[in-house]
């Protein structure tokens, strides 16, 4: 890979914590502005970056409802993605998403589930549909970003199966950050539990199942290249499972009434008192241990990833304070959009 | 004119939207070999299986597959075997495809037709009988057409596939077989068209799927009486086309709404509701409705008799519209344990 390719890839990560963070940031910093659910991907930059970075031109992706970083790297207008969380007008979907429903098709972006493990089957019909389209045009993959606790539901293992039965162009990439909001995946995944990866579900569904390292860019874009190279050939699906830590809570407070939205501390911490594997977490965060790469391989001085960091934070300043001067929607537009 | 069963009519209607958009896709289980009812017979054999896919029996994927197929330019036809089975399916459809386009913000739309067909009469029992199209209605997003005759099945269906977004045909297992009388061209019938079977004065009675033959001949027999029954058919309960349904009670005063559904939370609740807004000055007798007992299917031929509403529950009901006394009428009816209207 030549070191543009290598310095966007860490630029796209960079953007997206900074974008990340200032979604945390703004239930500190205006309160009650972002009313609802956000759930962040900081942590998780280098395995959606790695990820992103193996599409060509006419690929698809479907993601769940930590849906942030997707748009980001695929160059969607930070503003609107700001918008969008704030519940304004100029937002992405106009603000009938939100957070969790983020969408932008022309960039190949076909939308998420809030609704752990629904998108799977979805992206398996982008699938279907692109194996259609493969027939007479150039091949085109489909990326289907999911969890961990996604692969418990039925939705995930009907999906494989048919994916893999039909050969259908996709490539299943589980971000596996070991946790369904406050229980532990060796708490409610039989693999986990028997100490396997969880890869292994591949298996029941005669497909090549690989575990990487979610936190180092190069490698989940050599494991998901391959299985990407593997479906544009028609040779099938692969189930890629992305090692993460995310290093945010599940999501916002969302209740009792009256406490403050916030970001309380990771269920590590809060539910386990597992200080010790948040701050090994934390010690191996993605973002910096890529930008020390870089600058070891002479890819990348200090002042260039200075520069890229200081591009991020004003980009990101601009999209909070276009967000916040951007006005709520007419609430006439409530009934819009219902039917196409 | 010639001579087709309602399943013909839709076979013959899919196969007319394949020929003229190669988008167009089908989905389900046993397809390709024709479905137990033989819907999809001899389309397989035309458009190939890679169009006219057999699928695992994964209702949940086979739907999500259809909506993903749709939101990435396909118009797939998905066959849910029975509606009762749609119950695995509802995520992708509920939660899915009809919210696509409005979260979305209009970016994203989903353009299926799910078919799937219910009713009693099959001797089918509890999972394969029911009448569900209320929960679907309740669903902003979702279409929902009802077609009772052959004519209507493929005009309706051929709609659903033009549709831009997500629509549900629940045909009626009871009506395949019956054969009538269908235009050598089909041509598309609007959603959200009622059609009016016959006038009449006294009583209007709006009936959907299986019923509407209920209606008709509920209307023979009250004919016999001296009563002038108007039989409507609103064809699509989702857009639901109150208009000439309402004006038709203005016009009598009193009304039946009939379906095969249970009565207790069924569409014909909203039928009434809708009406009785639009017509409240008009009405002589509170809106009748007629449904199933809020029981589940029974299996045994005389038990699913007992059960299945039909012609007699509606010539009931329209005789207690026009012999409607007044309020006392109301607590005698209910101290029946009745509480039919």
């Amino acid at each position: 890979m030549d070191n543009d390719r290598l310095i966007w890839m860490y630029t796209q990560m960079v953007r997206i914590r900074e974008f990340e963070e200032r979604v945390k940031r703004t239930f500190d910093e205006h309160p009650g502005v972002i009313r609802g659910h956000t759930h962040l991907a900081d942590g998780a930059e280098a395995s959606i970056v790695g990820s992103l970075a193996t599409m060509q031109p006419g690929d698809q992706l479907m993601a769940t409802y930590r849906c942030h970083g997707y748009p980001i790297t695929l160059g969607t207008d930070t503003k609107a993605i700001m918008a969008e969380i704030y519940g304004r007008t100029d937002g992405l979907c106009g603000g009938y998403g939100g957070s969790m429903h983020l969408a932008d098709p022309g960039r190949g972006f076909l939308g998420t589930s809030g609704i752990v493990g629904q998108g799977i089957p979805q992206a398996t019909g982008v699938g279907y549909a692109a194996q259609i389209r493969n027939r007479t045009q150039p091949p085109t993959v489909v990326l289907c970003f999911f969890g961990d606790g996604a692969s418990k539901q039925g939705a995930f293992h009907e999906s494989l199966n048919l994916a893999s039965l039909w050969k259908l162009p996709v490539v299943y990439i589980m971000e596996n950050n070991n946790y369904n909001v406050a229980t532990r995946s060796e708490q409610e995944d039989a693999n986990a539990a028997a100490g396997e990866p969880l890869s292994v579900k591949a298996k029941a569904h005669s497909m090549p199942g690989v575990t990487v390292d979610g936190g180092d860019p190069l490698a989940v874009h050599a494991t998901v290249s391959e299985a990407a190279d593997r479906a544009r050939r028609g040779d099938g699906p692969t189930l890629v499972e992305s090692k993460v830590y995310r290093l945010s809570a599940h999501g916002n407070l969302i209740a009792p009434p009256g406490v403050p939205l916030h970001y309380e501390e990771h269920e590590a911490i809060r539910v386990f008192g597992n200080r010790d594997e948040y701050e090994a977490a934390l010690r191996g965060d993605p973002v910096p241990r890529f930008r020390m790469q870089l600058i070891e391989q002479g890819v990348l001085d200090v002042a260039r990833a200075d520069e890229i960091a200081q591009a991020a934070r004003e980009e990101m300043d601009a999209a909070v304070q276009f967000a916040l001067d951007s006005p709520f929607p007419a609430p006439e537009a409530a009934t819009n959009f219902v039917y196409a | 004119m010639r001579t087709l069963s309602y399943v013909e009519a839709i076979r013959a209607a899919l196969a007319q939207a394949m020929r003229a958009d190669p988008r167009v896709i089908v989905l389900g289980e046993d397809v390709a070999e024709g479905g137990p009812y033989l819907a999809t017979e001899g389309l397989a054999q035309e458009f190939g299986r890679e169009r006219v896919r057999n699928t695992p029996i994964s209702e949940s994927a086979v739907c999500g597959v259809a909506v993903g197929a749709a939101q990435a330019g396909l118009r797939p036809v998905v066959e849910i075997m029975f509606i009762d089975f749609i119950t695995l399916a509802l995520d992708q459809l509920v939660n899915q495809a009809a919210k696509a386009h409005f979260m979305s913000g209009g970016q994203l739309s989903a353009p299926l037709v799910l078919r799937t067909q219910g009713g009693t009469g099959g001797r089918a029992a509890a999972q394969h009988s029911q009448s569900l199209e209320a929960w679907l209605t309740h669903v902003p997003g979702l279409k929902v057409a009802m077609p009772s005759c052959a004519t209507d099945a493929a005009g309706l269906l051929l709609s659903a596939i033009a549709d831009p977004g997500p629509v549900v045909v629940v045909e009626n297992k009871a009506l395949y077989y019956r054969r009538e009388q269908v235009p050598n061209a089909l041509e598309p019938i609007p959603l959200g068209v009622a059609r009016r079977l016959r006038e009449g004065r006294d009583v209007t009675i709006v009936a959907t799927s299986r019923l509407v033959d209920g209606a008709l001949e509920a209307a023979e027999q009250l004919a016999a009486e001296g009563v002038e029954a108007e039989v409507l058919d609103p064809r699509t309960l989702q857009p639901l086309d109150l208009e000439p349904l309402a004006q038709s009670v203005k016009r009598t005063g009193r009304a039946v709404v009939a379906h095969e559904a249970v009565r207790i939370g069924g569409f014909g609740a909203e039928l009434a509701a809708q009406l009785q807004a639009a017509a409240f000055d008009y009405l002589e007798a509170p809106i009748h409705r007629v449904g199933a007992p809020f029981t589940p299917v029974p299996a045994s031929a005389g038990l699913e008799d007992a059960y299945r509403p039909g012609a007699n529950e509606i010539v009931r009901a329209a005789r207690s519209a026009l012999q409607w006394e007044g309020c006392e009428e109301l607590g005698a009816v209910a101290a029946a344990g009745g509480g039919g209207w």
